[in-house]
């Protein structure tokens, strides 16, 4: 993508190119229509080119059972019993939410290693990328990974490759019931408005989108039948911030105690300056009492006193 | 000349010099991740990633380094009611009236105030490092320990650079510091001065 599209940048603190109005994107998965398949997995690893270790069946569906550098989304299954006792087999496609506001670029403090695009893509530089893990600190949705071949971290990159020339994501092409889609942020909201108003006709009276704005929005959203607890889908945090802790780490601390420091040199310099330094007199004159009438060593300096 | 006063053996001065230059590693290295306007610190070391690497080797080092000396000298460095009362009187410290101050052991309270400081910033250094140690340590660790770590590590440097800053200025301040560090001994006249109470205790023990 042109390096005009990027509006913010990791450990940059000058404004970015901002001249161009650039329609934001999302992608809108549809927890209601997923049945799991885990087409989306293998599509997602299949154009970005990653084969990830076969692992161990944990007696469960999660296959694998968690995100890594190599498999950059995977299906959550959550059983869940609604208070009319039956059973709700929710299923959930987990991976990068590209927030507004990104944890990850704000605690990134490698520049340019993070970096957010007109377009609402958050997309991660590995050439850029010191391996230092503070975006991990800083996700709010438990999601990037560092790579133990490379020390690298990865994560979703929205397709933008793909989008940067006009197709939707790997996972939205191959979805065969239609449960991800894509398209303008605008659009993918009025979309899911049909949906929810066609799940709540049909008893889900909670149905909803999350869209949280705790991170100011986010370009991947979810429809879900219970909008009022989305802790329901595998631990989906129900109000998603960046962590105060954070916030206050990468905030205006950073630049205050910067200035300390400054201060703290420039103090010291003044007062050399002002009071100037703290001599002792080496050579008093023979005259000069104080010292030799104070001075008890003087039995141990003269050899005559001494022998 | 000859009866200058030994205060520093060889060994305490290498383990203090071998501090100050991993400090000064270790230092530059980790302010080059505290905040964008120092990054460009981490062409010292090799790059970004170089310096995510180095880092915490500097830093465990030093704080190993630094213990050796906290225990050498933790023993000169215990507060008493001198020494409330020196820092009470911080005017004349700093406007280096020491005639008016109380006697001075080994350490000034300044010192010893700077000492204790430095023991706690570095533990918590310590801890937090390795909690935040991506390679080895933080998969161990929970979401909210790490915040923590990143929050405490990054204002106990600050407060270790602070009194880094404040140390070096005092040792550039009162002259005839930097000699006691660099070659271990000190005039008699600059022990009276500074140290009354050290000064007669090493004379008594020469008699």
């Amino acid at each position: 993508m042109a390096t005009q599209d990027i509006i913010a940048r990791s450990a940059t603190t000058t404004p970015m190119p901002s001249v161009r109005q650039v329609g934001e994107v999302a992608k809108l998965i549809d927890t209601s229509k997923c049945i799991g398949c885990k087409a989306c997995q293998v599509a997602c690893s299949e154009w970005n080119d990653l084969r990830d270790d076969v692992g161990s069946n944990l007696g469960v569906y999660d296959n694998p059972i968690d995100l890594t550098a190599d498999s950059w989304t995977v299906m959550r299954f959550a059983e869940y019993e609604n208070p009319a006792g039956n059973l709700e087999w929710l299923i959930r496609k987990d991976g990068c939410m590209h927030c507004e506001d990104p944890g990850c670029l704000k605690a990134c403090p490698s520049p340019g290693a993070i970096v957010k695009y007109a377009n609402g893509i958050v997309d991660f530089n590995q050439d850029k990328c010191i391996g230092c893990g503070y975006c991990i600190t800083g996700c709010p949705f438990n999601i990037p990974r560092i790579s133990q071949k490379d020390h690298k971290a990865y994560k979703c990159t929205l397709c933008s490759d793909r989008v940067a020339v006009g197709l939707e994501p790997a996972c939205v092409k191959t979805c065969p019931t239609g449960a991800i889609v894509f398209g303008s942020k605008e659009d993918m909201i009025e979309h899911a408005d049909g949906r929810i108003a066609d799940l709540k006709e049909r008893g889900f009276e909670h149905a909803g989108l999350y869209d949280p704005a705790g991170v100011g929005g986010t370009h991947v959203m979810y429809v879900l039948h219970h909008a009022d607890q989305p802790s329901l889908y595998s631990s989906l945090p129900d109000e998603p911030a960046v962590s105060p802790l954070v916030s206050l780490w990468k905030g205006v601390t950073k630049p205050l105690a910067l200035f300390a420091m400054g201060a703290a040199v420039l103090a010291g310099f003044f007062h050399y300056v002002r009071v100037g330094p703290n001599r002792v007199e080496e050579d008093p004159e023979p005259g000069e009492p104080i010292v030799h009438e104070v001075d008890p060593s003087v039995h141990v300096v003269d050899p005559k006193g001494r022998e | 000349m000859n009866d200058d006063i030994e205060r520093y053996t060889p060994s305490e001065r290498s383990n203090h010099w071998a501090v100050a230059v991993l400090f000064i590693l270790a230092g530059l290295s980790g302010l080059a991740l505290f905040h964008p306007a120092l990054f460009g610190l981490s062409a010292l070391f090799g790059g970004g990633t170089w310096t995510r690497i180095l880092h915490p080797f500097l830093g465990l080092a030093m704080f190993l380094l630094f213990l050796w000396l906290a225990i050498r000298f933790a023993g000169h460095n215990r507060m008493n009611d001198r020494d409330a009362r020196w820092l009470r009187q911080w005017r004349d410290v700093v406007g280096n009236r020491e005639d008016r101050l109380p006697e001075v052991e080994r350490y000034n309270a300044g010192q010893k105030l700077l000492f204790w400081v430095l023991v706690l910033s570095m533990l918590v250094l310590v801890v937090s490092g390795v909690i935040i140690w991506r390679q080895y340590f933080s998969a161990m660790f929970g979401i909210e320990t790490l915040r923590w770590a990143s929050l405490l590590h990054a204002a106990a440097a600050f407060v270790l650079i602070l009194s880094i800053i404040v140390h070096i200025y005092a040792a550039i301040w009162v002259k005839g510091s930097v000699g006691a560090m660099l070659y271990g001994r000190v005039s008699r006249a600059w022990a009276r001065k500074h140290h009354l109470g050290w000064y007669k205790a090493v004379v008594r023990e020469r008699k």
